[in-house]
């Protein structure tokens, strides 16, 4: 047989995640771990988590990390880089974390263009606490606190967290999904771009990506992974929203 | 080759529904947390990766060299 391209988990991984069957987050944190190992900069690398299922990164992920108070991982990471410019800071949070408790500090953060980025794994429920409802359901889509579906009437629209940044006029911003393998490269590129804006300066870079929850949604994992490519796209469109300053 | 960490394994699927060649499969075998592993058809494998690119759990490791049949 011809010879392959060889494929190691990345050193940046260093233990096994501890997430469900099916989880995205593990895929995430390999795309992340990938473009740390690709830019040799694992030791100059500064995470800071929040809290929800994304704060169980600090088992795998071998960077440094910092954990923050729920949705303030933003504001800890921005006040980071000013400390330690040189270094590359970066957040991981959930759509709970960043979308809901953490608006405010995911939006000043855009608004005062701070120098990090924001990895954002958006899966449209609060995961670690039981699948409560969060401002990124989908109308209809039930969980334990919209058991008939969410209702826009009561609840409203579902927050397309790229459209109210990017009025702040990134560095760069992206959404990605990772329901299959060409989206998953496509995701790890978004990644990359968004690194390389903070190390060349650049400013403010977030990338969303969309995940699935299989324990949450009550599906299996392929179930979970159709639903993103056939509904959830939908509604989050992805693509870039934002390069080197320009919309 | 593909070589398949099984203690890592938690029979998600994603590897099995990815495989062009249909080289991947749930086998009987049970790991430690208590999910039945996949295991891989070497004759079928042609080295692509894509098991590797979908993994969520670092299950899978592609390399060059034979592995020979257990």
């Amino acid at each position: 047989m011809a010879a392959v391209k060889e494929r190691e988990i990345p050193r940046s991984i260093y233990a096994a995640n501890s997430f469900c069957p099916g989880c995205g987050h593990g895929l995430v944190l390999r795309l992340i771990a990938e473009v740390i190992d690709e830019m040799d900069i694992d030791r100059d690398t500064i995470g800071v988590l929040a809290v929800g299922c994304s704060c169980l990164t600090n088992r795998t992920l071998a960077i440094d990390l910092l954990q923050s108070p729920h949705g303030r991982a933003s504001a800890a990471a921005a006040a980071i880089k000013r400390c330690r410019p040189e270094k590359l800071v970066l957040t991981y949070q959930g759509d709970g974390d960043a979308a809901s408790i953490g608006i405010a500090e995911t939006i000043y953060t855009a608004q005062r263009k701070e120098k990090i980025t924001q990895i954002i794994v958006n899966n449209g429920v609060y995961g670690m606490t039981g699948g409560q409802m969060s401002p990124t359901t989908l109308v209809g889509q039930k969980t334990t606190t919209s058991v008939k579906g969410r209702d826009p009437e009561v609840s409203g629209m579902p927050l397309n967290l790229m459209e109210v940044l990017k009025s702040f006029e990134p560095a760069y911003m992206a959404r990605g999904s990772i329901h299959d393998a060409p989206h998953i490269m496509k995701a790890k590129s978004y990644i990359k771009k968004a690194f390389a804006a903070q190390m060349a300066g650049e400013g403010y870079s977030c990338v969303e990506i969309l995940s699935p929850c299989p324990t949450n949604w009550h599906m299996t994992p392929e179930e979970s992974m159709r639903r993103i490519g056939e509904e959830v796209i939908q509604y989050y469109p992805l693509g870039e929203f934002a390069k080197g300053g320009d919309q | 080759m593909v070589v398949i960490k099984k203690e890592n394994c938690k029979s998600c699927g994603y590897c099995i529904r990815a495989c062009k060649q249909g080289a991947l499969s749930v086998s009987s075998e049970i790991n430690g947390k208590g999910y039945a592993v996949v295991e891989v058809d070497q004759d079928k494998c042609i080295g692509c990766g894509i098991c590797y690119t979908v993994c969520p759990d670092y299950v899978i490791t592609i390399k060059n060299e034979e592995v020979q049949p257990a």
